[in-house]
């Protein structure tokens, strides 16, 4: 009695959806399509293969002919099977979202999705539609394989974009069904304001806004290590530490003469507008960062110390892309 | 829906690969028709499909609307000239051909290519009208094949061809199940629901309601089949299987027709050989259910006319079954009215003066009716008149010819002379027509009755007995009963290939495809309401009504579509095997005694079991070690090699 009951309780879970989940080793965010989630509802095609069917069906009967209803049935049998493959396009399929680059305002956010497909079989055919902006891609799935689709939604304003509801949708293998399921990912991107070019501020003696101040730093004398910033130059990555560990670390010599910037949302005109002004310094920023000085960012009431390098040019840019604060 | 519809893919132009799939189903279903269609349609119907080929091969232009607009009106008065209709059964399946054509040529995206699928649907089951053999049957299911493999290239066209044919493939494989169960369950009605067209059966052969010289004899050339007959005890012997068709009484010096038979009970039949049996009748497109004489029993709904024809309200349309009996060798039916048997005596004048003169001699010469029987058949015995299916063509006089003249004929000629000379000399006598002998398929045990088997004999009239047989045909050539029509007739004359002696081996082959093809005829082609019921009632519901049908054959199309999805998804609730393998170890150690209790986690239940079977301690710790690294270790422990041991130890645990 005991392994009906067994078997029978699977089947109930299998059937509510309320089981373990299939897999017990799932990368953090992922969803699962489970079959309770796919919908499925004829396509217009699969409307009028119905509309042929009944055609075939009246024919066979006025004429009786044996054959005639064997060939209805068996395309009403390819109908149903191909409305179960239809769902099993979709069923079971995980879901997961990739990390997002940053984009800048204007330019379109590229959220990829991962599609892990268990099963044995492919699923080829998967449209992605991001139901806001009505983007959408095409992507296959191989048997037990991967795939990427990515979404390239247009990112209008700064800040934070989440990714939204995405539906995916398929009619292999017939075209007769449409199925469909709805995912929201745990997925975001960050949108830098967008930058405006224009000639960096003079650098200033003092601290002042929009001001530069030129450091004793020379090539002579060695005064420290620092991290490694990818424009460092390779001549002076400590390649002796390096050997040692994994963290590549620059030399600092003194006496290196580096102009150091300052960018400050205060010395911009209030007359600009926040927004406007924000993408003053995001030009800035790239452009500073392009030139190889050393810059600062002063927003508000956050600061961030000069530096170089990708990492410091990308929390400029979120510090920029998450401002929230008001104009003093 | 709020959502906007997505860039249809059926936008996407018509590629090379969708492009030879549909035209293969095309021409498939289209070929059988070629033959009967007319040579300039075909060409046209050609020309159309490769048209299209040509403009994907060198990525030429289509024909605008105009051109094709033209086409469908030429076509159109084409077929008009051809049939004088457009409605018809004939004309209206060449105008779908030529539409396939043409929709194939106008094909520039997804859904005029799916549109084109369903013409080839429609055209395959129009070849069905013809004919529903094993050989049609095989094709037509190769086209269905053929335009799902389309459908499925149509929907994943970047996807490799052989993989989109196993799909397709599996698509039909799974169609099985569910097509015979709808086949079996669906609700069978008696068509037709409407009129049908009047050429509808003009393909169906078989005997008709007339006589003349010359129409039986064409129609003993043709092999066609015209009924089966599975006896259920011994067969009766040869010469004893006339089976009985339309009966003729009116004679207009050349043509046999029926009379005006009023509707009748069945005479009880006295004495002879009783015989059951059954009959699987092709369509013919008349009334007429063959038995054989002396019929006992009546099919269910059949009517039985006073002159012995048994015939069926509505013409055999459909291939049918009937259970027969009767009895071989009864006796007469000894009663008739007056005004049949004056009927039976009519004969126009001035025709066939020889042959009169010799029945008033034989009336002078004889005492009474017997009497000038015996003078008659003496006659047929005794003239050497020889049996041809080549009769030469007779004139005005056609008895008179047959008699004194060409001396001989097939078995209309000998049956028309006997009866006239039967009237000229006042003995009351008609014509019968229907078929005699039959083959036995040694295969199969049944017989088959051909068209070839038609055959013509007369019944006489006798004061006191009753309507008797006589078959001058078998008077004047005896062999022809026992050894049927192919030893009859002199050898070069023509008969049908497979009657020919000499093709012994051809023979053998062709009884065991017809002993398949029988069992096609009777358990899928002869499948009707009464099958149906008689099935429901072996699945114990007597006398289903069409709900309890539907909604038996719901129920099992709601199952065949969940067992369908649960095999497909059956990876996918196949629980974990290290769970699976704990299960075990714990279903183990429970049949020692050692119950792991609710609350009880991996290692103190192990230790447990440990303490209170130390005899396996050390195996019962390390499975439960794995275990514990398996389910809550880090996840790079999860190898295939430490599950498979895990199972292993499990298996091999014993408490020596």
């Amino acid at each position: 009695m005991a392994p009906l009951a067994d078997a029978r309780a699977r089947l109930t879970a299998w059937w509510t959806g309320t089981g373990a989940p299939p897999r017990s080793e799932n990368g953090g965010g992922a969803i699962v399509l489970g079959h309770r989630r796919v919908y499925i509802m004829p396509s217009r095609l699969g409307l009028f293969f119905g509309a042929a069917l009944l055609i075939l069906l009246v024919g066979s009967i006025n004429y009786a002919l044996s054959l005639g209803f064997a060939l209805t049935f068996l395309l009403t049998g390819m109908g149903l099977a191909g409305m179960v493959q239809t769902t099993r396009n979709l069923a079971q399929l995980q879901v997961r979202a990739a990390r997002v680059e940053p984009v800048f305002a204007g330019e379109s956010a590229r959220f990829r999705l991962v599609l892990d497909n268990a099963a044995q079989y492919d699923r080829p055919e998967i449209l992605l539609r991001h139901l806001d902006s009505a983007v959408q891609c095409r992507t296959d799935v191989a048997a037990g394989a991967l795939a990427e689709a990515e979404l390239a939604v247009p990112a209008a304003r700064r800040g934070w974009l989440p990714l939204g509801r995405v539906m995916l949708e398929t009619r292999f293998p017939i075209g007769l069904f449409r199925a469909w399921s709805y995912v929201r990912p745990e997925s975001r991107c960050l949108v830098y304001p967008r930058p405006e070019p224009g000639a960096l501020p003079p650098p200033a003696p003092s601290s002042q806004a929009g001001g530069a101040r030129a450091h004793a730093q020379g090539s002579d004398d060695f005064s420290g290590l620092r991290a490694y910033q990818p424009a460092d130059s390779p001549r002076h990555v400590a390649w002796k530490s390096a050997a040692r560990s994994d963290d590549m670390l620059t030399k600092q010599f003194a006496g290196e003469a580096v102009a150091e910037l300052w960018l400050d949302m205060a010395g911009l005109p209030a007359s600009l507008g926040v927004e406007a002004r924000l993408s003053r310094l995001a030009g800035w920023v790239l452009a500073a960062e392009r030139g190889g000085a050393l810059y600062g960012l002063r927003l508000g009431g956050t600061e961030l110390a000069p530096g170089r390098g990708d990492s410091h040019r990308a929390a400029c840019l979120e510090a920029l892309a998450l401002y929230e604060g008001g104009i003093p | 829906m709020s959502t906007a519809q997505p860039a249809a893919p059926d936008q996407r132009p018509l590629a090379w690969r969708d492009f030879a799939l549909l035209a293969a189903g095309l021409a498939i279903v289209i070929a059988p028709h070629a033959l009967r269609a007319p040579w300039w349609l075909t060409l046209l119907t050609a020309a159309l499909i490769g048209w299209r080929g040509a403009a994907i091969a060198h990525r030429s232009l289509l024909p605008s609307s105009w051109p094709l607009l033209a086409i469908v009106v030429l076509g159109m008065l084409g077929v008009w000239l051809e049939y004088r209709a457009i409605f018809g059964r004939t004309p209206g399946i060449m105008l779908l051909v030529m539409f396939g054509g043409l929709k194939m040529l106008e094909s520039r995206s997804q859904r005029d290519a799916a549109a084109v699928v369903f013409l080839t649907w429609f055209l395959a089951i129009t070849n069905f009208l013809y004919t529903q053999s094993i050989p049609t049957a095989l094709g037509m299911l190769a086209a269905v094949a053929t335009t799902v493999a389309a459908l499925v290239g149509l929907a994943a066209p970047r996807r490799a061809p052989r993989a989109n044919l196993r799909t397709a493939s599996l698509l039909i494989g799974q169609a099985v199940p569910a097509a015979l169960v709808l086949f079996l369950l669906f609700p069978r009605v008696q068509g037709p629901l409407w009129g049908l067209p009047q050429d509808a059966y003009s393909a169906l052969s078989g005997l008709s309601d007339s006589m003349a010289p010359g129409n039986l004899s064409q129609l003993t050339l043709s092999d066609a089949i015209a009924f089966r007959v599975d006896f259920t005890g011994e067969a009766p012997a040869r010469r004893n299987l006339y089976w009985r068709g339309p009966v003729l009484w009116d004679f207009d010096g050349r043509t046999w027709r029926v009379g005006s038979p009023g509707l009748a009970d069945l005479p009880e039949p006295k004495n002879g050989q009783r015989v059951e049996y059954s009959v699987m009748l092709e369509p013919h497109n008349r009334n007429w259910l063959f038995a054989l004489e002396t019929a006992e029993l009546l099919p269910p709904r059949a009517r039985y006319l006073d002159d012995g024809q048994i015939i069926s309200p509505q013409p055999i349309r459909a291939r049918m079954r009937y259970d027969m009996v009767s009895r071989v060798e009864a006796d007469p039916v000894a009663d008739e009215d007056a005004p049949s048997l004056a009927r039976a005596l009519r004969l126009p004048q001035g025709f066939n003066p020889r042959a009169r003169a010799l029945a008033e001699r034989w009336r002078a010469s004889s005492a009474g009716d017997r009497q000038v029987l015996a003078r008659a058949i003496e006659h047929f015995r005794g003239e050497r008149l020889q049996y041809t299916t080549e009769p030469r063509l007779l004139g005005r006089d056609s008895v008179d010819e047959f008699l004194f003249d060409s001396r001989e004929g097939f078995c209309e000629h000998f049956s028309s002379a006997f009866v006239f000379l039967m009237r000229a000399a006042g003995v009351p006598a008609r014509v019968i027509t229907g078929y005699q002998g039959g083959d036995m398929n040694p295969v199969d045990g049944r017989f088959t009755v051909r068209q070839s088997d038609a055959h013509a004999w007369s019944e006489v009239y006798l004061v006191g007995r009753g309507w008797t047989r006589v078959d001058p045909t078998a008077l004047s050539v005896p062999r022809r009963l026992d050894e049927g029509l192919a030893r009859s007739v002199a050898a070069a004359a023509a008969l049908p290939l497979i009657l020919r002696p000499e093709m012994e081996w051809l023979r053998s082959l062709r009884y065991n495809w017809e002993a398949l093809t029988h069992q096609w005829n009777l358990l899928v082609l002869g499948y009707n309401p009464e099958r149906q019921r008689e099935l429901m009632s072996w699945l114990g519901m007597r006398d289903a009504d069409w709900l309890e049908l539907a909604s038996t054959l719901l129920a099992a199309l709601g199952a065949f579509v969940l067992l369908l999805f649960a095999w497909m998804l059956r990876r996918f609730v196949r629980p974990d095997p290290v769970q699976a393998a704990w299960r075990q170890f714990c279903r183990k150690l429970g049949a020692r005694g050692v119950t792991r209790a609710p609350h009880e986690g991996p290692r103190d239940y192990a230790e447990r079991a440990a303490r209170m079977l130390p005899s396996a301690q050390e195996p019962i710790r390390r499975v439960a070690a794995l275990y514990i690294a398996l389910r809550y270790g880090p996840a790079a422990s999860t190898q295939t090699q430490s599950v498979v041991q895990l199972r292993r130890m499990v298996k091999d645990l014993s408490f020596g």
